[in-house]
């Protein structure tokens, strides 16, 4: 079958960050593999986020260590860990609102445009074949999300959910290794939900790594392979989506002590 | 391809330009308007360039004429004091221009907002405050003449040739530009402009790309000086100060932010009106704060934009 | 050197307290409406220019002095309510480009109203310099200082102490909650350029015995008022106050000790190293961008 260890995919190995003295992640260690669908749950404040700025370089941690595909990235800019096959999307929006939805996914493209800014203030042939090729595929990239009808519009006409699904298929068009998704199913109807349940399971198809920070408990018992649980900056727990789901610790973390109580009352 | 796909082309928004300027000096009653429209393409090469850094990439820089400066006094102490022809001294200022600007723009443009404004406008001023005291160099608060280029035997005093010179570079620059819209720099640029951390986690190099764009505007800048120090044949370190500044970026801000024609029209509106009330020589600088307030006041999105609007919603 | 070194002190400290009038009145209005007021410095301007004419027709001195006080005050408003009011929601380089422009039209009306020459009004204490650890230092000055300290300590209590202070600084922190609770927030906003003015005003009549004034010293007042409140940390009144000393301690010594042709550049160039060291400002508070 191949080895049993893997490298893995993205890798947090002993991380902790502080906030004027509060410790937001606390000694998190966690090792996602290559092509698996992983999510990070927790209650309100419990890091996640902090987690995903942790990964994506806009964060430089206080102690431990990121490691993307076996190799240390700790306190690389966004920007470099881009170019090695790293995408996140956001959980408040950061689109171009100014381009149109095309031109949002085309800067999605950018990592693997290869022009430089001589060529392209004279719009040498090379940079009209790339803005063609870039094109083609930010437009196959829309698609993948139901949005290529809207390409010409400006992306502030857009409704939220499209927007969502814009972030995404930009996200997408990076043709990254490890996809971070924050909260990609907020805001969003059941409808939607089931949409984004399809594409996700599309893009881990491809193999590509998916991350995901999520509230929506269905889509994510649904899909993911491994379930982290974070409360308080710590993990709490993490395992399979069932495991995770009975877990005692997890169901107090979110229901509270008490509310755990009832709820084990109620189900006997 | 279809005249309607010529059409949609981002160059074709220029097209027009070039009949307009041919046609226009028709009109002239005298060499007074080729003078003045000489100062507008002049003006509206340095606009252009402002408009890159902040129109594009949505950066401020209230110092810009610092760039002027240095233009002007290039062409000016180049020949003078180094032996250097016109043309090199021009393409000289517009190296180190865009030097100066990669160095300041380093600490600077991690600046932003209010701060990125003032750190400019000092720049801005530091580079005037210099001219003025290296008078060894610059001849001081008085300037120094600036001797006239020999351009293909053509008689540079008149203002004639550097109506269609002016206009020519404009063009050529406004070409280059719009040619930056639709290529990966000039979407990093607006990228940059609405979202910089999207920006960033897409891959691009946000610093690097400030600094390209701030050395681009500079270069622009710095040429547009030289026109003018050459043009004049004389120059003062007013060109550098902080009135021009303030007036490059009002021509920005009026003409549309983004918009390439934007820079040619808002920085007509900025030299030909001040230039009709000139009669009001007293009055210039009241006159001069009306027209700055209400041109912010009620066309705030400037002038394109809103004539752009207004002709897609009269268009439904 | 000692004495030299006190000289500089007072005089940098005199000019400071001007500086840190300019950088307040900038923290009040941008604290109300997130507005850079570049006409501030015109406000010092009308104050002196206005006294000296009043003056000059006429009038007793102390007549002359608040009503040039009382017309700064009205330009205020009208600055307020012609130029910035229309322009709510524009984007901050409009709104900067709109002030400047009203800094540029009341300098062009004093040019007019008033002429290009330099004027002085006659110093409040006589002309006979006190003697201070071998330095000299006017009694004016003083009374510079005095009336600085004097106007930043009755503008805490106006703030601290009165219903209206109190309405001020909740418009100022947060104009929607403002208004749901009742605040007129258009009235407060007005009332932040009517008080700028008016600390504008008094700082220019105070200032012009010992500097002199004329048509064009509110620009450059402007920028180092501007400057002063960058390197205070834009929105914090104490930053503004530290901030405009600070600024004309190192114009003072490095007139003294370096050159004074380059006094203006050495407040902007500590300015630059100020913003590249600590871009929020010496008291500043960093933003934190949430995503």
């Amino acid at each position: 079958m191949g080895r049993s260890a893997q490298v893995s995919a993205l890798e947090a190995e002993r991380l902790s960050i502080a906030f004027g003295g509060v410790r937001a992640i606390d000694e998190v260690s966690l090792a996602i593999e290559p092509g698996v669908v992983f999510s990070i749950i927790g209650p309100n404040g419990a890091g996640k986020t902090t987690l995903f700025n942790l990964f994506s370089g806009l964060y430089v941690p206080l102690a431990g260590r990121v490691l993307f595909a076996g190799k240390d990235v700790t306190g690389l800019s966004p920007d470099r860990l881009a170019r090695r096959g790293l995408s996140r999307t956001f959980q408040n929006l950061q689109i171009f609102f100014r381009m149109t939805v095309l031109e949002n996914v085309m800067v999605g493209r950018h990592r693997h445009e290869t022009t430089g800014v001589l060529a392209d203030l004279l719009h040498l042939p090379s940079v009209r074949r790339q803005n063609r090729r870039t094109r083609e595929a930010a437009r196959a990239a829309l698609s993948r999300v139901g949005l290529e009808a809207e390409a010409e519009r400006r992306a502030d006409a857009l409704p939220y959910g499209a927007l969502k699904r814009l972030e995404l298929a930009r996200a997408l068009a990076s043709e990254p290794k490890v996809l971070l998704l924050d909260e990609p199913a907020a805001g969003c109807n059941p409808v939607e939900t089931k949409e984004l349940d399809a594409v996700i399971r599309s893009i881990a198809k491809e193999g590509i790594t998916v991350v995901l920070v999520e509230h929506d408990m269905r889509l994510v018992m649904n899909i993911s392979d491994r379930v982290h649980v974070l409360a308080n900056g710590r993990t709490l727990a993490e395992g399979s989506a069932a495991e995770v789901r009975s877990h005692p610790a997890v169901v107090e973390a979110y229901l509270g002590v008490h509310g755990a109580q009832e709820a084990a009352n109620a189900f006997g | 391809m279809s005249v309607r796909d010529l059409s949609r082309h981002p160059l074709a928004a220029l097209a027009w330009i070039v009949p307009i300027i041919t046609v226009l000096p028709l009109f002239f009653p005298s060499a007074y308007y080729y003078r003045i429209g000489a100062l507008v393409f002049i003006f509206a090469l340095a606009a252009l360039g402002l408009n890159l850094l902040m129109g594009f990439a949505g950066q401020v820089s209230l110092g810009h004429a610092g760039f002027l400066g240095i233009g002007g006094y290039a062409v000016a102490i180049g020949p003078a004091y180094l032996g250097v022809p016109a043309w090199l001294a021009i393409i000289g200022g517009a190296v180190l221009s865009g030097l100066i600007a990669y160095a300041v723009g380093r600490p600077i443009l991690r600046l932003k907002g209010h701060y990125l404004a003032v750190a400019t406008l000092g720049f801005g001023l530091l580079i005037a405050i210099v001219l003025t005291n290296e008078s060894a160099w610059t001849g001081g608060p008085d300037g120094i003449s600036v001797p006239r280029p020999a351009l293909f035997g053509l008689n540079m005093r008149r203002s004639e040739p550097w109506y269609w010179l002016a206009a020519a570079s404009f063009l050529l620059s406004a070409v280059i530009a719009t040619n930056l819209i639709d290529s990966p720099t000039g979407r990093a640029l607006r990228a940059i402009h609405d979202s910089e951390l999207a920006a960033r986690v897409l891959g691009i190099d946000v610093g690097q790309a400030k600094l390209a764009v701030f050395a681009i505007s500079a270069a622009y800048a710095s040429v547009a000086g030289s026109y003018l120090a050459l043009f004049n044949g004389h120059i003062t370190p007013d060109i550098a100060g902080f009135l021009n500044s303030i007036e490059l970026a009002a021509m920005v801000v009026l003409g549309g932010m983004g918009s390439v024609v934007g820079s040619l029209v808002g920085a007509a509106v900025l030299v030909v009106l001040p230039q009709v009330l000139t009669i009001l020589h007293e009055y210039e600088h009241i006159m001069l704060g009306l027209i700055l307030m209400g041109c912010m006041i009620f066309l705030r999105r400037g002038i394109v934009p809103s004539l752009q609007a207004a002709w897609a919603g009269a268009r439904r | 050197m000692l004495a030299e070194s006190l000289q500089f002190f007072f005089s940098g400290l005199t000019v400071g307290a001007v500086y840190a009038l300019v950088a307040l009145g900038f923290t009040l209005i941008y604290n109300a409406c997130d507005v850079i007021n570049f006409a501030q410095g015109e406000f010092v301007m009308l104050g002196g220019m206005t006294t000296v004419f009043l003056a000059l027709a006429g009038l007793p001195l102390p007549i002359a002095a608040l009503l040039a006080v009382a017309v700064t005050v009205l330009m205020g408003l009208a600055l307020h309510r012609l130029a910035i009011e229309p322009a709510r929601g524009a984007s901050p380089v409009v709104l900067i480009i709109i002030t400047i422009g009203a800094s540029i039209f009341l300098r062009g009306v004093a040019q007019v109203a008033f002429d290009k020459n330099f004027h002085s009004l006659p110093p409040v204490f006589g002309t006979n310099p006190i003697q201070l650890g071998g330095a000299t230092i006017l009694p004016h000055s003083l009374l510079v200082l005095a009336g600085a300290g004097a106007i930043v300590l009755l503008l805490w209590l106006f703030i601290d102490r009165t219903l209206i202070g109190k309405a001020l600084i909740a418009t100022a922190t947060n104009r929607l909650a403002a208004r749901l609770v009742g605040i007129d927030t258009r009235r407060m906003v007005g009332l932040s350029f009517a008080v700028a003015a008016g600390i504008g005003a008094i700082a220019g009549i105070l200032i012009t015995p010992i500097t002199l004034t004329s048509y064009d010293v509110g620009t450059l007042l402007a920028l180092k008022g501007f400057a002063a409140v960058m390197l205070g940390g834009i929105g914090s009144a104490l930053g503004a106050v530290i901030g405009g000393l600070a600024l004309g301690m190192v114009e003072a010594f490095s007139a003294g000790y370096l050159s004074s042709k380059y006094k203006d550049a050495a407040a902007f160039l500590v300015i630059l190293l100020v913003l590249f060291a600590m871009p929020q400002g010496l008291l500043g508070r960093g933003k934190v961008e949430r995503v």
